[in-house]
């Protein structure tokens, strides 16, 4: 614990020092940057210990602020969020210092990482905070540092959009935190974590009621449907290596204390699982789908993340059933198969996310149907993006596939054992669920990947393109090493979700060590299964090879029908590969089309565009915000624009606030 | 190791090419023609084997590494199913999942293939293909949660081991509407009428085959063999469910397996006699009609 301490405090101070540094586009880098990659490396070390399963380490202080006290502790579900979030962290700011050397003559890139630093450092800081207030103060400098770096390059106008459509929407969800913790301490007494407790004397209905506005609280953050409007809006903005941290793992802190809250609220009653199980699917299969709708290469990753929060979601809800209704494979397949996949998303989706940026780095566009060919002049990223297109696609033999096969594994356990009904319907929706997701984001991935590397340029964004400099590739490779072990090795790692999984599963926890070691069973197979694969990979590529090194090996234009001029706008686009999908769902998606068709005879110009902007966005919280703006217009009576008047109202609201408290 | 676990990977990895020989000799029957040689697909293979290659000057590693991927996934689902009774090479619990996300792995690799040859025509086929499969893993997986529910097993070849007579005879209308179902998707996911015509000469009416276009020499040869597994592994899926002899004696029950997928060709080949293809408008529907026979079938067992 002290040693993460002093981590962190050195994060902080090279974010301090970096910011002052700030006029030195090469010190404050320097400072910025490798402040994070020494204190998140200290950090990981006494944070793999405790997510692995060695005793809890805690420190309270007093602290200077009425109700509360300084009391952190780094205990194993803490630990376990802790590990991708540091080691992300690291990664991405290695790779920002390239990433942002052509900014250094026009911004104040101190600014910038000293936000960086700070967001790293009070997401740890959520993540061990054992105290509501303290909790909120993290939690609301995450929301606020974060804010500054989506609105890092804030002359675009949309950049300017997003930063606010998140400033917004992450208020509002803290608005429903604040509630909650104000909720929960006040029947405990205190705002203590380990004093919450004592709130679930107050009955049913307010444990119901603190775990509905933790859902929609934490929920806004972590990117439930319909919650998740400001994700493919501030994602996209930022800098490519800020994205991926915030898509990676700052989202995940919204489960981190969805999960909190739900160690601290005792017994979970049955339907907390299904509302958990309907989020998660919902969530899953609409991200996915609005990601397919999407050209915008990292908007669509944006949506993705919806997605994969949702397969976490449902693997949460499962547990829960699990755990509601005692039925041990369930509870702990479902836990366990949730985490692993917070670990897995943060590992492919940064993975993607550096990935995007090399491409943005290299073209300077995040258009995919301007894009095309990039795999000749950029054949290492496009590697390593495939490795994370195929991961996040949950094809084997990599992290995707494991993670996702723990929670199918719980629901067909259940399903297989003849349970009762209640547990079978949120069993087979899941696996119903879970398997039109891979199948969607299989065909969204090969959208991306393909349309962004392989085929011809579309445009002369991508003709120039340049493979990212070895500081840049790196983080990416330790990313898709990630991805691939995990994979291939899946039976070690499982066992060693056991400690985080413990305090999840309650009164089943006897049983935790036993089943994962079960489910290791089966995935020692699947490393076997794995290891004949590639066995057979690699017998064919040299057959292959033999069989070619005699015979005549020609290179020729691609068959095209006999067309005589083919050009490279003729390729498929990602909007056209998508179309079939995009148009069967249309009652979600509610595609725009812009169609100039083409007049007369002889052909004139002519031009299509789609947009597909959010549904929930644009359907449900625009109406609502424009209703609320003219029902709070008419508070501009009071609004008067002198400050001898404001000051006025202060004077009056402090004296009846003195009057009401002396009566 | 068990001898008898090696005999369903071999026979799939022997015989599955002849599966397609006797769905074109059915059709040629049926068209009033005498057809190819059985064994025709044996020698498209070794005569492709033995040829050259032309590349595409767009394509990219990925473009050879298709192939290889797909056959190498597609061979690793052929160790994880059975032959009628006879279980497979390697069984574990929830390797039903590898299964299909084995051969999720065939088809991604097989679009990304396509579209690196930067064809619009291969875009277009990897689009429908896309298409298609999102639509029929939902059923799929149904299909395997109801067999799930109904033998109590995780492991393919447990599961179908315990589909006997008597399971017919208790659970008929659900396991006949798997059945059902599990065809649909077979059908489908290899290309056949009336999801697509692996017959068809034109370009823009292909799905499959348009995806391949640009492939020759060993690359096509290892298409073509992996696209005849994977209709080997998939129908001896329906084979398990459908043929239920289940004796204990190794050479009796493999041969009923056998004599299950032979038969199951012919069915194919009649059903490709005897119907258009639909509409691709229509396919959609096609599949959620076998998602719903899936849930179905479960609903049946569960009551």
């Amino acid at each position: 614990m002290p040693l993460f301490l002093i981590a962190m405090g050195l994060v902080t101070l090279a974010g301090l020092i970096a910011l002052a540094a700030g006029r030195s586009g090469r010190w404050s880098t320097l400072v910025g940057a490798g402040g994070a990659v020494v204190g998140c490396t200290l950090g990981l070390v006494s944070v793999f210990r405790v997510a692995l399963g060695q005793p809890a380490q805690a420190l309270r202080l007093p602290w200077a602020m009425p109700g509360a006290t300084f009391h952190v502790e780094l205990d194993a579900l803490s630990g376990f969020f802790l590990v991708p979030t540091l080691l992300l962290a690291a990664l991405a700011a290695i790779y920002g210092i390239e990433y942002l050397r052509s900014f250094r003559e026009k911004k104040n890139l101190g600014v910038l990482w000293c936000c960086f630093d700070l967001l790293v450092v009070s997401m740890a800081m959520v993540m061990i905070a054992r105290d509501g207030l303290l909790f909120l103060v993290a939690w609301e400098t995450m929301a606020l540092v974060s804010f500054f770096l989506v609105a890092f390059e804030h002359e675009k106008d949309e950049v300017r959009k997003a930063s606010w459509i998140y400033l917004v929407a992450t208020h509002i969800g803290t608005a429903f935190l604040l509630v909650m913790f104000l909720l929960l301490a006040r029947e405990a007494g205190s705002f203590d974590f380990d004093s919450f407790g004592r709130a679930r004397a107050a009955g049913p209905a307010l444990v119901g009621l603190v775990f509905m506005l933790g859902v929609v609280g934490f929920g806004t953050k972590a990117g439930f449907v319909p919650l998740h409007v400001w994700l493919p809006e501030a994602h996209p903005a930022a800098p490519s290596h800020v994205s991926a941290v915030m898509s990676g793992v700052m989202i995940k802190t919204g489960l981190y204390g969805l999960l909190r809250l739900l160690t601290l609220l005792g017994f979970p009653p049955a339907w907390w699982g299904w509302l958990l199980v309907g989020i998660g699917v919902s969530s899953g299969v609409l991200g996915v789908l609005f990601a397919l709708a999407q050209h915008d290469l990292k908007r669509l990753l944006a949506y993705h993340s919806v997605e994969n929060i949702g397969i976490i979601t449902l693997g949460i809800g499962l547990g829960l059933l699990g755990v509601s209704l005692k039925i041990p494979a369930l509870a702990v397949l479902g836990f366990a198969g949730g985490l692993l996949h917070v670990l897995n998303h943060a590992l492919f989706k940064g993975l993607l996310f550096l990935g995007a940026g090399a491409v943005l780095h290299a073209t300077g566009t995040r258009e995919i149907d301007h894009l095309g060919g990039l795999a000749k002049s950029m054949p290492r990223t496009s590697l390593l993006f495939v490795i994370g297109a195929a991961a996040i696609s949950g094809l084997p033999p990599l992290n995707g596939f494991v993670s996702e096969l723990l929670i199918y594994l719980g629901a067909f356990s259940s399903i297989a054992a003849a349970r009762p009904l209640v547990v079978l319907v949120p069993a087979v929706i899941g696996v119903a669920g879970l398997a039109l997701i891979g199948g969607l984001a299989a065909a969204c991935f090969t959208k991306a990947s393909g349309m962004v590397f392989l085929g011809e340029p579309r445009s002369h964004h991508a003709e120039h393109a340049h493979e990212p400099s070895l500081s840049m590739q790196v983080p990416m490779m330790i990313l898709a090493a990630g991805c691939i072990v995990i994979g291939l090795l899946p039976a070690a790692v499982v066992p060693a979700l056991a400690a985080a999984t413990l305090p999840l599963v309650g009164p089943l926890g006897s049983v935790v060590v036993t089943t994962l070691e079960h489910a290791a069973k089966s995935l020692g197979m699947i490393t076997l299964a794995a290891g004949v694969f590639l066995f057979v990979v690699a017998a064919l590529t040299i057959w292959r090879r033999w069989l070619l090194v005699r015979r005549p090996v020609e290179e020729s234009v691609t068959w095209d029908c006999g067309y005589a001029h083919p050009t490279t706008r003729m390729q498929y686009t990602a909007s056209s590969y998508a179309q079939p999908l995009t148009k069967l769902f249309a009652l979600f998606l509610r595609t725009r089309q812009h169609l100039v068709s083409p007049q007369g005879i002889f052909p004139s110009a002519s031009s299509l565009s789609t947009e597909t902007p959010d549904l929930f966005s644009r359907g449900l919280f625009a109406p609502l915000f424009a209703r609320a703006e003219s029902a709070l217009s008419r508070l501009r009576v009071v609004q008067l624009g002198r400050v001898q008047i404001y000051v006025l109202y202060i004077v009056v609201a402090l004296l009846s606030l003195m009057i009401w408290k002396v009566n | 190791m068990n001898f008898t676990a090696l005999l369903p990977p071999s026979a799939a990895l022997v015989l599955a090419p002849l599966l397609l020989g006797i769905v074109n000799r059915t059709k040629a029957i049926f068209g009033g023609r005498r057809g190819q040689p059985l064994l025709q697909l044996y020698f498209d293979l070794f005569k492709l084997l033995g040829k050259g290659a032309t590349y595409s000057q767009t394509t990219t590693w990925l473009f050879s590494a298709g192939p290889i991927i797909g056959l190498g996934a597609v061979f690793v689902a052929a160790l994880l199913v059975p032959l009628g009774g006879v279980s497979g090479s390697l069984s574990f619990t929830g390797d039903l999942l590898l299964f299909a996300y084995l051969l999720a792995m065939m088809r991604f690799f097989t679009v990304l293939a396509a579209l690196d040859t930067g064809s619009s025509f291969e875009g277009m086929g990897a689009s429908r293909e896309v298409l298609i499969s999102a639509l029929a893993e939902p059923g799929l997986f149904l299909c395997l949660a109801t067999l799930a529910r109904q033998t109590g097993s995780l492991a393919l070849s447990k599961m179908l081991g315990e589909i006997t007579t008597r399971s017919w005879l208790q659970h008929g209308p659900a396991l006949a509407l798997v059945a059902a179902a599990l065809l649909v998707v077979i059908l489908a996911e290899n290309a056949r009428i009336p999801v697509d015509d692996p017959n068809t000469h034109l370009e823009l009416t292909m799905i499959h085959e348009v995806m391949v276009l640009d492939h020759g020499g060993p690359d096509l040869a290892f298409i073509s063999y992996g696209s005849a597994l994977k209709l080997w592994v998939l129908s001896a899926l329906f084979v398990g469910v459908v043929v239920p002899v289940r004796t204990g004696q190794v050479l009796v029950d493999a041969a009923a397996g056998l004599a299950g997928m032979f038969l199951l060709a012919v069915v194919i080949g009649v059903v490709e006699s005897t119907m258009a293809r639909l509409k691709l408008l229509r396919v959609p529907n096609l599949l959620v009609g076998a998602t719903a026979l899936a849930i179905l079938a479960l609903v049946l067992v569960v009551k």
